[in-house]
């Protein structure tokens, strides 16, 4: 691999995963705040008023730096993948202007009027503005993850004489098969993140004993939603994306799970290194056939491994697997510290629990952890193909674009976004701090 | 469809010129025009609850430009590639610039995103000239449809003019906003600024004009084939008239409108200019990438026509309607912004 490619691969990683951050939390935050207000309007209740606003201004912030991160991505299909936009534009670039058209518009023209406050704009508009901002952030996930299945399974074009491909059927490529789970698995993942951040801010709170009421809202809201959301993390979603994998890509369900050999009844390693020079897992533990369950729902089907495949079709073997093995560890620990928290609920000592609250607060990184590794499976996973049987990674770089210029951007991109997690952490630390006292002046 | 796709893409740009175009000019105009904290607020204020949903005008564009003319969006941002992450650094700093201000109540921290603002929107609305200058001028695309730009390539006589009437244009746009929307001393200076500026923009019109019969020689091709082409020429110059006729203070509400025509009628003017090349080759004139040898399949073309204007009726109406809602002069009470 050249090291022009190298450097547009690392860059699009670079911002595509710094972008990410903020997307989790607005997708799954968007949902809360509706949720809160619609509680709101309903038992006129102001305690969901208070926490559907303090959390509309952490919101604010974090859609804030998703949007300015979100910008450089669009740019970046044509800068740096120029020969990938120019070859399928026409078939994969129909859900970017639909996620700006439908999703963005949407999401920022509400969002100015619901910030204005309810005595601006009145109670039932505020609350429809609110709800416009949470369908508008989860559409915008839709077009996206779309845009992504279709590099993962490409539907809905022929192949164009003269190169590049062509449509066949519009509706084919906004209804990829490939994308209805894995979009279901990602907002999933975002409401989790958001259940996860709702209840640590809470059990901060409640552990410096400080806006009990709120803190106990929070708490409950997110052990309760959190079991839910654990689940469905797990099962259907998970498992069914998983599906997809398997009827679709093989080399990358292989790579993840560290399956070097073809087998009938394949294990499942629960833990194990792989080592690529001897193809086999060192250290394993193993579950027998269970990978042929879970992949056929027969112990004795027949696995591929990657041996069956020449070496430069692998994805890289290390990455893949660990980031797999990395997600789902994590979505095991959310279910069973999720049940935790419902047994305690049940017990009434949800509140009173500091083990239980410490560990709350302190899992808050986790789910993006999870969400993260996530996409580097599926990502990564994908290598070496760019979209995956048609067009392979190097093919669709820039080459009037040269190394060295990626590497200077790349630089100015570290820079900027190093200055913007301080800010960001920064201005959300000190949010929190402030609480969701009405008495403390809004931003000002 | 072709061409209905070439009018519908500039028809975006012309869109995201007149409205990212107010909040440009008043992020310019905010560290000069407005002194102290409360015109400063009422300045950032004014913009507040929009610029975002004005900026999406910009990425919606990109995302139909791929759809519809993929090799020219290939073509042309892999060549502006160091001018478009520049760019796209300057919008970060102008988002967060926004954003951040308000948030924390201490002097040092406003003014830090008062010049962030500020000076993004001037280099921004310089950036985006110098690039539209380019695409009227030409460029070297060689045979396989791409070319290599470079800061020397792109910064030329002509297209600094053309990055300078952006600059001008937009400052005036901004200022006639501001008088639309502010009240007390800011309105007054508003005023004044508007009038100013008003002949720098008048200025720039002419000299960009007479440029671009000189480095774009054929420039005049589809005004002389079509009658109907000279609509925007028309509509530059009523905006021009327009803009000295509301020069009083008792037409603060109109002259927004003054500023507007003047965007269209430039945006068209210059559309036309180009039509029906989208990137003009200055090797030679085959390796021109235009609306039929760079455009997507016909069927990818009328899925994505219907998709996004049906999605468009949708966005009019609701940003009118959030428009409405912000209508009159910033209100200064609480609230986010
Ligand atoms: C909170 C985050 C989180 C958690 C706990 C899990 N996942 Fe996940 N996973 C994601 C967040 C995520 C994600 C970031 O949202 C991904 C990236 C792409 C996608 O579709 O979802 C993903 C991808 C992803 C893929 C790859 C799909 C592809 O290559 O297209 C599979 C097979 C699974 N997940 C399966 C699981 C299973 C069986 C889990 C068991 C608990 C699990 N995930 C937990
Ligand atoms: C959903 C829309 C997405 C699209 C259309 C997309 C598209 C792409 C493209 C074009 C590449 C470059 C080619 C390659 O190296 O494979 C890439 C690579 C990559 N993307 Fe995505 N991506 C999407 C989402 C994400 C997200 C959300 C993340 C992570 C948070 C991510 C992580 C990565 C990584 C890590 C790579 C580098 C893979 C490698 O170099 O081996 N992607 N993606
Ligand atoms: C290559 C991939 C991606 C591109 C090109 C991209 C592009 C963008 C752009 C341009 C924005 C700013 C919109 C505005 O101005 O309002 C944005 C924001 C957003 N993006 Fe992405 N994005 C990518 C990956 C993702 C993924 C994978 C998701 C979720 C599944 C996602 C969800 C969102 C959401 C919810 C927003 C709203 C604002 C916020 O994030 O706070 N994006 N994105």
């Amino acid at each position: 691999m050249s090291e022009a490619v190298f450097a547009h691969r690392m860059q699009f990683a670079f911002t595509v995963m710094f972008h990410y951050l903020f997307p989790i939390l607005t997708m799954g935050l968007g949902f809360f705040i509706a949720w809160y207000s619609t509680l709101h309007l309903v038992t006129k209740d102001k305690r969901y008023l208070d926490a559907a606003q303090f959390w509309a201004k952490i919101f604010a912030i974090n859609f804030a730096l998703g949007v300015v991160t979100g910008i450089p991505l669009e740019f970046e299909f044509g800068t740096n993948w120029s020969r990938f936009s120019s070859f399928g534009g026409g078939v994969f670039g129909q859900m970017l202007p639909l996620e700006g058209v439908y999703a963005f518009f949407l999401e920022s023209g509400f969002l100015g009027m619901f910030l204005a406050g309810e005595r601006r704009v009145g109670r039932t508009l505020h609350w429809l503005s609110g709800m416009g901002v949470a369908f508008g952030s989860l559409l915008s996930g839709y077009f996206i993850v779309a845009t992504n299945a279709w590099m993962q399974h490409p539907v809905g074009y022929e192949l164009d004489p003269s190169g590049g491909v062509r449509l066949t059927s519009f509706w084919a490529v906004l209804l990829n098969p490939y994308a209805g789970w894995e979009y279901a698995h990602t907002i999933n993942g975002s409401l989790l993140a958001a259940a996860f951040v709702i209840g640590g801010v809470g059990a901060f709170y409640l552990l410096s004993n400080r806006h009990l009421e709120f803190a106990r809202l929070s708490v409950k809201t997110a052990v309760i939603a959190g079991v839910i959301l654990a689940l469905t993390q797990l099962f259907p979603t998970g498992d069914l994306n998983g599906a997809s994998v398997v009827q679709y890509q093989p080399t990358k369900l292989a790579a993840m799970e560290g399956l070097f050999q073809t087998q009938k009844g394949a294990p499942l390693a629960i833990i194990g290194m792989p080592d690529t020079g001897n193809e086999d897992l060192i250290d394993p533990i193993y579950v027998p056939d269970f990978l042929s369950f879970l992949a056929y729902g027969n112990i004795h089907a027949t696995v591929d491994g990657l041996a069956k495949y020449s070496k430069d079709l692998w994805p890289p073997v290390e990455l893949t697997y660990y980031s797999y093995h990395i997600m789902v560890g994590l979505g095991t620990i959310f279910i069973a510290e999720m049940l935790m928290g419902l047994f305690l609920l049940w017990r009434r000592k949800l509140y009173s629990s500091r083990w239980f609250l410490w560990m709350l607060m302190l899992t808050v990184p986790f789910p993006y952890i999870a969400n993260e590794a996530g996409w580097v499976v599926s990502e990564v996973g994908r290598q070496p193909w760019l979209v995956y049987g048609l067009l392979m990674t190097p093919a669709g770089t820039s080459t009037n674009v040269a190394a060295g210029e990626t590497v200077f951007t790349m630089m100015g991109f570290a820079g900027i976004y190093a200055m913007l997690s301080i800010l960001f952490l920064f201005l959300v630390a000190r949010l929190i701090h402030q609480g969701p006292d009405k008495s403390t002046p809004a931003a000002g | 469809m072709n061409v209905a796709w070439f009018w519908a893409l500039s028809a975006m740009l012309t869109a995201y010129a007149v409205l990212d175009g107010y909040d440009l000019g008043v992020g310019m105009l905010s560290l000069w025009v407005a002194r102290g904290e409360d015109q400063r607020r009422m300045a950032v204020n004014s913009i507040g609850p929009v610029w975002n949903g004005n900026e999406v005008w910009l990425l919606a564009a990109g995302g139909m430009l791929v759809v519809s003319f993929p090799r020219v969006y290939a073509s042309g941002f892999s060549g502006f590639y160091l001018a478009l992450m520049v760019l796209l650094w300057l919008l970060i700093l102008r988002g967060i610039s926004i954003e951040f201000r308000n948030q924390v109540a201490d002097p040092l921290w406003k003014s830090l995103w008062d010049a962030g603002f500020s000076v993004s929107s001037l280099l921004v609305a310089l950036l985006l000239g110098v690039a539209l200058g380019n695409v009227i001028q030409g460029l070297p695309i060689g045979p396989n449809g791409y070319f290599q730009g470079s800061f020397a390539l792109l910064l030329n006589p002509y297209s600094l003019l053309t990055g300078l009437l952006s600059v001008a244009v937009l400052a005036w746009h901004g200022a006639n906003y501001l008088r639309e929307k502010t009240e007390g001393s800011l309105l007054a200076k508003a005023v004044k600024w508007s009038r100013g500026l008003w002949w720098w923009t008048a200025a720039m019109v002419v000299v960009v004009t007479m440029a671009t019969f000189i480095f774009r020689p054929n420039a005049g091709r589809n005004f002389s084939a079509h009658a109907l082409a000279w609509a925007f020429p028309l509509l530059t110059l009523g905006g021009l008239l327009l803009g000295l006729a509301y020069r009083s203070e008792q037409r603060n509400d109109q002259a927004f409108y003054s500023s507007m025509l003047l965007i269209i009628g430039l945006m068209g003017s210059a559309m036309l200019t180009v039509f029906p090349n989208l990137l003009t080759s200055t090797v030679d004139s085959q390796y021109s990438l235009n609306i039929y040898n760079a455009a997507s399949s016909p069927l990818a073309l009328r899925a994505s026509f219907i998709a996004n204007i049906v999605g468009m009726a949708g966005v009019i109406v609701y940003s009118t309607y959030v428009h409405r809602t912000f209508r009159g002069k910033v209100r200064m009470d609480g609230g986010h912004y």
